[in-house]
């Protein structure tokens, strides 16, 4: 084709030697400006100017020697002690005496292939990819010259027997890797939580119980449920972190009047309620609470729930309330639980 | 919501519930105020301190909160707020507030230590409140890690977990904690000055308070154990200082590489 006037630059004569056909041959659409006129450097062309850049490239193999020289001198006069802050100075000045060790070589080098080695420009063609005829009937030829001499086709019992050795190779992984999956049923793991009726609201960490004379109005307790952590010597149990996750609640006393819905009411007690800290969006503990306005913000996207109002959302992405427990007081005046939470908490379930 | 409160202004009874209602609120108010000027002899503050803070009251405060401080519909009532809450608001320079705004803003100090102390003693004067806390109980001598482990549970979320604060809805926000002093975060903890919750005594005991102090007392005496801190206030800074400084860096050494020398 190159050997033919372009389409585009000749009026159609009738007289085309190519099929006619759809196809539009276009011009080249950006012509190849070929090699760009050689410029001389101002180093090969003043003497002066190749001095100076004989200079700045020994001064930045300079600069790279005096890194080397700092970050060891850093390193013993920074030392890390027992003061926390102190690694910073040693790792700031230890990084920034090795880079400069490093770079300076790197722009040194650089900077003297640029200015200083020999400024030729060669053009050199790029080989064909295929083959020539004769390299291609010798590739054949030694395929099958080693097909031949080691029966690969011939000895069926060795070739099939390797076929089912190559394609059972790979199910141990498959075994293995398929014991990351959950081990028993996720609906049931994420449909219940440690809650339950009875279960004393307490203190996240210390596990201590809540006193519904505790909460003033304002007031906001991180609460876990009773049996999580133990008050008295700080121990937890062994499934903490997980069930935390779930159970997590945000426990809040408002004035009641101030509450919109009376199922929020009954499911409160004298105007203080329990909501999941689980956000409905994906997951984050929600728990910036405005005393006066009642919002309760989610602090990774903005989602915000109105707490005087069965913890609707009113902005952001999250797409259902935040699920309240139904709590009251047990004989004692402690906060307990009347049930599990009833829906799911978090994010996302079977059959949202 | 709005329609109906102002039907409801347009009732005929609404002038009568208006006045009675402002005359129960007065009422009450006095009768609390005289009541608690009878048992303030057993509190902190002198007599005479409770008639200057009157004064400065009346001059200064009244305008918004009422004359007898049972607030209006611009500022909420401060019977019953305690001392401390008078301490926190005026010594760190929010209250007498500017201008309003979704939150009241920091500016210098209107009065001095005495002044404050004046006013302190008038509004304890009127309803038993939080007080002032003794230096024994904000000095920064607690257990830090104890305190991280509190502040991460009950204030991080708002206030960062480096203390550097953070945005909340609407305009609002929690302020950084970097130049708090003890007094300060302990007044806002038991008085939940503005939006931000109360925590009393029965959620974070007098033990846990200090513990926090003495964290945020450790954030703001120890420099950062990393290099650039950032102002410490979350990945937005900090990527967006990778990719516009650190990135145009690795372009301009790119281009360098790439361009011949003249």
């Amino acid at each position: 084709m190159s050997k033919k006037e372009p389409a585009g630059q000749k009026p159609f004569d009738g007289e085309h030697d190519y099929s006619a056909g759809l196809a539009v041959v276009a011009p080249d659409p950006v012509a190849n400006p070929g090699l760009e006129p050689h410029r001389v450097r101002m180093t090969d062309k003043s003497p002066a100017h190749e001095k100076r850049a004989a200079r700045q490239v020994a001064t930045l193999f300079f600069v790279s020697i005096f890194g080397s020289a700092f970050a060891i001198y850093a390193y013993i006069a920074f030392p890390i002690t027992n003061e926390l802050w102190t690694v910073r100075n040693n790792t700031l000045l230890l990084g920034l005496g090795i880079a400069l060790g490093l770079f300076g070589i790197g722009f040194g080098a650089v900077h003297w292939a640029k200015t200083l080695m020999p400024d030729n420009e060669v053009s050199e063609p790029r080989h064909q990819t295929r083959g020539s005829e004769e390299v291609r009937a010798r590739a054949i030829e030694i395929v099958n010259l080693a097909n031949e001499e080691s029966g690969f086709t011939r000895r069926k019992l060795i070739r099939r027997s390797l076929y089912g050795a190559l394609a059972l190779f790979p199910l141990p992984a498959i075994v293995l890797f398929r014991d990351l999956s959950p081990a028993t049923d996720p609906t049931e793991e994420l449909r219940h939580t440690l809650w339950e009726s009875g279960k004393r609201l307490t203190h996240d960490p210390s596990g201590a119980p809540i006193k519904a004379s505790d909460l003033t109005v304002g007031s906001v307790f991180h609460v876990i449920p009773e049996g999580l952590m133990n008050p008295e010597d700080g121990s937890h149990a062994a499934d903490m972190l997980e069930q935390k996750a779930k159970a997590a609640v945000l426990l809040v006393r408002l004035d009641p009047e101030d509450i919109n819905s009376d199922r929020e009411k009954e499911w409160g007690y004298n105007g203080i309620v329990a909501y999941s800290k689980i956000c409905t969006h994906v997951g984050c503990p929600v728990a910036l609470y405005e005393q006066h306005t009642h919002h309760l913000l989610c602090p990774c996207h903005q989602s915000t729930f109105d707490l005087a109002n069965d913890c609707k959302v009113v902005f952001g992405p999250a797409s259902r309330p935040l699920p309240q427990l139904p709590i009251t007081v047990d004989a004692e005046g402690y906060l307990v639980a009347k049930s599990d939470f009833l829906e799911p908490v978090g994010p996302s379930f079977w059959e949202r | 919501m709005k329609n109906k409160m102002n039907s409801a202004r347009r009732s005929k009874f609404a002038a009568i519930v208006v006045i009675a209602s402002g005359l129960l609120v007065s009422g009450a108010g006095y009768a609390v105020a005289t009541q608690v000027a009878t048992t303030s002899a057993s509190s902190a503050y002198t007599q005479a301190q409770v008639d200057e803070g009157h004064k400065l009251f009346l001059a200064n405060c009244a305008s918004c909160h009422g004359k007898n401080a049972e607030g209006t519909h611009n500022a909420p009532t401060l019977i019953g707020v305690g001392a401390a809450s008078v301490d926190f608001q005026v010594s760190s320079g929010r209250m007498p507030a500017q201008a309003s705004g979704p939150q009241i803003q920091v500016k210098p100090v209107q009065f001095t230590d005495a002044q404050i102390a004046e006013l302190a003693a008038y509004v304890d004067s009127l309803a038993p409140g939080p007080s002032v806390p003794t230096e024994g109980q904000t000095a920064a001598n607690g257990n830090a890690t104890r305190g991280g482990e509190l502040f991460r549970i009950n204030c991080a979320m708002c206030h960062n977990a480096a203390g550097a604060g953070g945005a909340l809805t609407q305009g609002k926000y929690a302020p950084s904690l970097m130049g708090a002093s003890g007094t300060e975060i302990y007044e806002a903890m038991i008085t939940g000055p503005q939006n931000m919750p109360v925590f009393n005594d029965a959620n974070l005991t007098p033990t846990d308070k200090k513990d926090i102090i003495t964290y945020l007392n450790y954030l703001q005496t120890n420099p950062s154990v990393s290099g650039l801190d950032l102002e410490n206030i979350g990945p937005v800074a900090e990527g967006l200082f990778v990719w516009v400084a650190v990135l145009g860096l690795i372009i301009g050494i790119t281009v360098w590489l790439g361009a011949k020398s003249n």
